[in-house]
């Protein structure tokens, strides 16, 4: 038996292991691990114990730890043990400490010694155990401790070696490209290796390179070719053969690199299509393994440039899939078809049987699989029935993670597809009652947004229609118990809006309707916060239409409550109802105007109504009001902020000795410069040319001191920009003027795919068994999608919307990506500018080129750009390719084009709030554009959620 | 990449774990828990894969043991369930005709196996050979420091028992 080879086991150690093998309970076990960790504890502190007992200790703590219990007190002799001598002894603490410590364990600095000198031993086992090791436990910063040995190690006569020096190198790369980014070539030169072992693991970090930058890979393609060639005709030795197949580990990996290198690439593809074609025939689809490489083919196929002949094989494959009787088969069979049917849609026609069984099997997985393809398949004729289903089966499931994955799923479906908006809101109304609290908060606020704009047209009965009937459902929903927060919101503000609209509910019944809601979710202030609000609004209309308003009782004992609450929020908001409630109608009708909601406020954030007053007061010999960032204990801090930043990034830990101290570093000399500005609290010496005026009640940065500290407050907003544009998008009822055009663009969309949907569907789905209604329901619209754009009977506008959605699922995104990349422009152009402004800010006039930079901001919020960019560029690049690819390639191209740079360059991007900001504070013409950008500003301000509330709620 | 290796027994017992990703010690509770959940109470038809927190976990049964590896949602299952079967071959070959028992009591060794097969979460070695024979080689230096060689199959034998 192999196990003699092994270590010697005292009695003692294979009684615990076979004690722990007999543990009834886990309480047992866990009673008998503690005991040994006592033991353990005590023995191996003793001194002088002997290297084989030590080895021992050590293995046993490996197996509590194995167990789930904490091993932490035995680490550091793991630590002393790899720099023992033998081998022996050295390769289990090798192997204990890589179990125990992850990368960013104190104790690594500890090791990096003892690898750097077994890295270097003549003995190729020690080098192999100290790889395995640094492929573990170094990280970012001890990779240049190590890098030169490794880099050594690639040339080593042992193949076993190079192996792992190319796989700690990719590691290297994974946790920190720039340290080694120099050395990628060396993947390129070990892909010749003549052994196939390393040649193959030679592709893994390949295969992320590409991935991130296929275009520097190009040169590959035929060498890759022609290996898979090779591979695939059995030119490698029969060591690497797996049940009959040749190498098909590599032969995987290689299809997965031409599967990136080839994507939208004709010529590129063109070189693939006869091995790929080769391999379709000659694999074996008997055996698991060959099946893996046939399933590889098919996701290289639908990655790549179309071929219809491959197109044909691969589909082959895909119904031999399908019809198995293996699961496994079945679910990669539906993953295949998810990936197939982006480029001909129409094969999901003749598995539609095949995919209702998937649907309708009792396993989970290949469930959910098929509800992934379900998902990616939908379009306007199938949409109602693929969202029931989702979310039936969203209700009878209790995972988490994945209720929240397919509520979003049917939010994102429901608004790009929605047959109607009362189906829109039936549908948000049984997601949030069933995965409320999952739901990310911005779909409650694009579904208040949507109940309050309607249709975007001019349509008010319609649209108070809408209203009524959200209203009426919500009344009838409050009877459930325990609802979800985020619901209860909702309910809250469309009953304070339009509870009493229409006239068939009287104050009462609604008002009493919200005391209820606040006194059962007592707990949850936010909810009682929209409650309060609601009230206020309800009874604010009550008072502008001169009725007269009775409080009732239950309503007057909340508010005593809340008066005295300990949350300030609540207590201002109770105390703001008493004081509307004092008011007299006209003046409750300037506050709040009924169904205003979308109204704009305008928000004159310079105080400039101020002026005058502070004018006076500095003609009397005031003061002027210095800026914050200017004064002079801020700007230490920030200062010093910046060095750390600076000291962590360039330096790290140092391996080598250290150097003789030199006068000055490099990287401080921008700081000694605003250390001299500093002194002077006056803003800005240097400029006299400009019209600033220091009288102006001003925000934190002006112009001058952004010269200065323009990349400091860059390295700070970074952080928090990506929240940024997605809270304008939530703030909904801030009513600016942004977030309300492209709703209205949004809906405009959504709208017109509406009203066309329902004619062609219906006629389909009178056929006897039931399955095959669901299937025609499912799939039959795609047949029919063509026909129909030419009986579009609406405007224009909405049938070109709907040329667009049959031919491809998802093109109605591309509307959105056209309006993104559009909105995408400016920050490229702040970046351009950006550097410039930085650089050059002693000999230009900064303010020129901040009109420059904002006559693109105006293009953007022209064109609404804002909530559309919040989806994320790469993102809209991957729409692109994916959706447009094919129909709309010169498009897609430009539009990809458009938006990779903002994506590579993000310090730029993130320069742009600011320097809209330090231009907004200019008093010029272009007012209405200063006060958009400082009404997203606001909106956006992340940090606390009672101003933003309040926004919301007060119409 | 390959997040983890579980080996787990049909009464839920860890056998093995090898974390490639980093997970802290309260995580890997928490992982093997709901995993074990998950896994030992699948019917036998259904597929090898389970999806979990956006990942998926491949794993396949061998008698009382079931072999898991967490994996990327871009990867490809069938081939990593290839690489499970591929590990159990090179166990059956290294311990000749591979039970539990040889893992429970040889879990290092079952690691040093892996260390050949797997590193950094990718797969290292396509050729089941090449991994008996580095194994082997580490061995054999390990056979000529030992110092007891004999008493360990009996104990063994006596400890299944």
């Amino acid at each position: 038996m192999g196990s003699q080879g092994g270590f010697y086991q005292s009695k003692e150690f294979l009684d615990l292991v076979k004690s722990i093998g007999e543990a009834r309970s886990k309480a047992e076990e866990d009673r008998i691990v503690l005991n040994e960790i006592e033991t353990l504890k005590r023995r191996i502190s003793e001194p002088d114990i002997p290297k084989r007992k030590m080895k021992e200790y050590i293995i046993r703590l490996v197996y509590i730890e194995m167990l789930g219990h904490d091993a932490s007190f035995g680490y550091i002799h793991a630590v002393k043990m790899t720099h023992d001598d033998s081998l022996l002894v050295k390769r289990t603490g090798y192997l204990a400490v890589t179990l125990f410590l992850n990368e960013d364990h104190d104790l690594i600095i500890l090791i990096v010694n003892t690898i750097q000198k077994d890295l270097k031993s003549d003995n190729y086992l020690v080098v192999c155990a100290a790889l395995n090791a640094v492929c573990k436990l170094i990280n970012e910063e001890t990779i240049p401790a190590v890098l030169p040995q490794v880099m050594e190690l690639l040339a080593h006569p042992k193949e076993a070696v190079r192996k792992k020096a190319i796989m700690a190198l990719h590691r290297f790369y994974q946790k920190s490209p720039s340290s080694v980014s120099h050395l990628v070539s060396n993947f390129r030169k070990r892909l010749c290796d003549n052994d196939p072992g390393v040649m193959g693991a030679t592709l893994c970090p390949l295969f992320e390179l590409i991935a991130r930058d296929v275009n520097s890979y190009k040169d590959l393609v035929i060498s890759f070719v022609s290996i898979l060639k090779q591979v695939a005709e059995r030119r490698l030795s029969k060591a690497y053969d797996c049940h009959q197949m040749p190498a098909p580990f590599i032969q995987i990996k290689l299809l997965k690199i031409l599967a990136l290198l080839g994507s939208g690439d004709k010529q590129a593809s063109e070189n693939m299509y006869t091995v790929v074609g080769d391999i379709f025939r000659k694999c074996d689809s008997s055996s698991n393994i060959g099946n893996a490489v046939l399933y590889e083919c098919i996701c290289c196929v639908s990655s790549i440039y179309p071929n219809p002949k491959l197109l044909e094989s691969a589909a082959d494959v895909i119904s031999r899939f399908l019809k198995s009787d293996s699961h496994n088969l079945k679910y990669m069979g539906i993953d295949a078809l998810g990936r197939l049917i982006k480029i001909s849609p129409e094969i999901a026609e003749q598995h539609q049987l095949a995919v209702i069984d998937c649907l309708e099997d009792p396993d989970d997985t290949l469930k959910r699989k098929t509800f992934e393809l379900l998902y990616k398949m939908t379009k306007s004729t199938n949409v109602e029935v693929i969202v029931d289903r989702m979310i039936d089966y969203m209700i009878s499931i209790s995972d988490n993670h994945y209720k929240t994955e397919i509520a979003s799923r049917c939010v994102e479906l429901a608004e790009q597809f929605a047959p109607s908006n009362q189906w829109f809101i039936q549908t948000m109304n049984r997601v949030f009652e069933h995965a409320g609290d999952l739901v990310n908060i911005k779909v409650a606020h694009s579904l208040m947004r949507l109940i309050a704009e309607g249709f975007g047209e001019d349509d008010d009965n319609a649209d108070s229609k809408l209203r009524s009937s959200a209203v009426e459902s919500y009344l009838r929903i409050l009877g459930e118990p325990k609802l979800p927060s985020v619901f209860l919101q909702v309910i809250c503000w469309v009953l304070g809006e339009y509870g009493t609209a229409d006239g068939m509910f009287s104050a009462s019944d609604i008002t009493g309707k919200l005391c209820d809601v606040a006194e059962a979710y007592s707990n949850d202030e936010t909810v009682k916060a929209y409650a309060t609000t609601a009230l206020m609004k309800i009874y604010a209309f009550e008072i502008a239409a001169r009725r007269k308003v009775d409080m009732l009782p239950e309503c007057q004992s909340l508010m005593e409550e809340l008066l005295a609450s300990h949350s300030t929020d609540l207590q201002q908001r109770a105390y703001e109802l008493q004081a509307v409630i004092g008011l007299d109608a006209h003046a409750v009708e300037c506050i709040m105007p009924s169904d205003a909601s979308c109204e704009d406020i305008e928000v004159d954030r310079d105080l400039s109504f101020l002026n005058d007053y502070i004018q006076e007061a500095i003609e009397k010999g005031a003061q002027p009001y210095i800026p914050e960032s200017e004064r002079s204990g801020m700007l230490n801090i920030s200062n010093f902020r910046n060095q750390d930043h600076h000291e962590a990034s360039s330096h790290g830990l140092r391996f080598e000795a250290y150097e003789l101290p030199k006068p000055a570093v490099q990287s401080r000399i921008p700081q000694a410069l605003i250390a001299s500005t500093e002194i002077v609290p006056v803003p800005e010496p240097m400029y006299p040319r400009e019209s600033y005026q220091t009288t102006m009640p001003s925000i934190p940065s002006d112009a001058g001191s952004a010269e200065l500290k323009l990349r400091l407050e860059g390295v700070q907003k970074k952080w928090g920009r990506p929240t940024y544009t997605p809270a304008t998008s939530t703030s909904n009822s801030t009513s600016q003027k942004t977030v309300n055009g492209t709703s209205q663009g949004d809906g405009a969309s959504t709208v017109s795919s509406m009203c066309e949907t329902y004619d062609s569907r219906k006629p389909q789905v009178e056929v006897s068994h039931e399955k095959q209604k669901l299937a025609a329901s499912l799939f039959g619209g795609s047949s029919k999608t063509e026909k129909r754009p030419a009986t579009g009977h609406k405007a224009a506008k909405a049938s070109s919307h709907m040329v667009e959605k049959s031919h491809v699922p998802k093109s109605s995104m591309e509307v959105a990506s056209d309006k993104a990349t559009s909105a995408q422009q400016p920050p490229d152009l702040l970046d351009l500018g950006e550097p410039t402004a930085t650089s050059t800010a002693l000999q230009l006039d900064p303010f020129k080129q901040l009109e420059g930079l904002l006559d693109t901001t105006e293009v953007a919020s022209a064109v609404n750009g804002a909530p559309a960019a919040s989806i994320s560029p790469d993102i809209m690049a991957l729409y692109v390719d994916t959706a447009a690819g094919i129909h709309n390639k010169n498009d897609a191209d430009l539009l990809s084009g458009l938006s990779n740079p903002s994506v590579t360059n993000m310090p730029g991007t993130t320069a742009m709030p600011q320097v809209t900001q330090s231009s907004s504070k200019r008093p010029n013409p272009k007012d209405s554009l200063e006060k958009d950008a400082l009404v997203r500003q606001m909106g956006v301000n992340p940090s606390s959620q009672n101003p933003n509330l309040f926004k919301d709620l007060l119409g | 990449m390959i997040h983890f290796v579980l080996l787990i027994s049909r009464q839920g017992k860890v056998r093995l774990t090898k974390w490639y990703s980093p997970y802290s010690q309260k995580e890997r509770t928490k992982v093997i828990r709901e995993l074990s959940g998950l896994i030992l109470t699948r019917g036998p038809k259904l597929c090898n894969f389970v999806e979990w927190r956006g990942l998926r976990v491949v794993y396949k049964r061998y008698a009382s043991l079931y072999f898991c590896m967490c994996i990327d949602e871009d990867d490809n299952e069938l081939e990593i369930l290839e690489i499970i079967h591929h590990y159990v071959e090179v166990l059956d070959r290294y311990f000749g005709s591979v039970c539990e028992l040889d893992l429970i009591y040889n879990f290092h060794k079952a690691y040093f196996i892996l260390d050949e097969l797997l590193i950094a979460g990718e797969l290292q070695e396509p050729s089941k050979r090449t991994v008996t024979r580095l194994v082997a080689a580490q061995d054999s230096l390990v056979e000529t420091a030992k110092e007891q060689t004999s008493s360990i199959t009996n104990i063994i034998a006596q400890a299944a028992k």
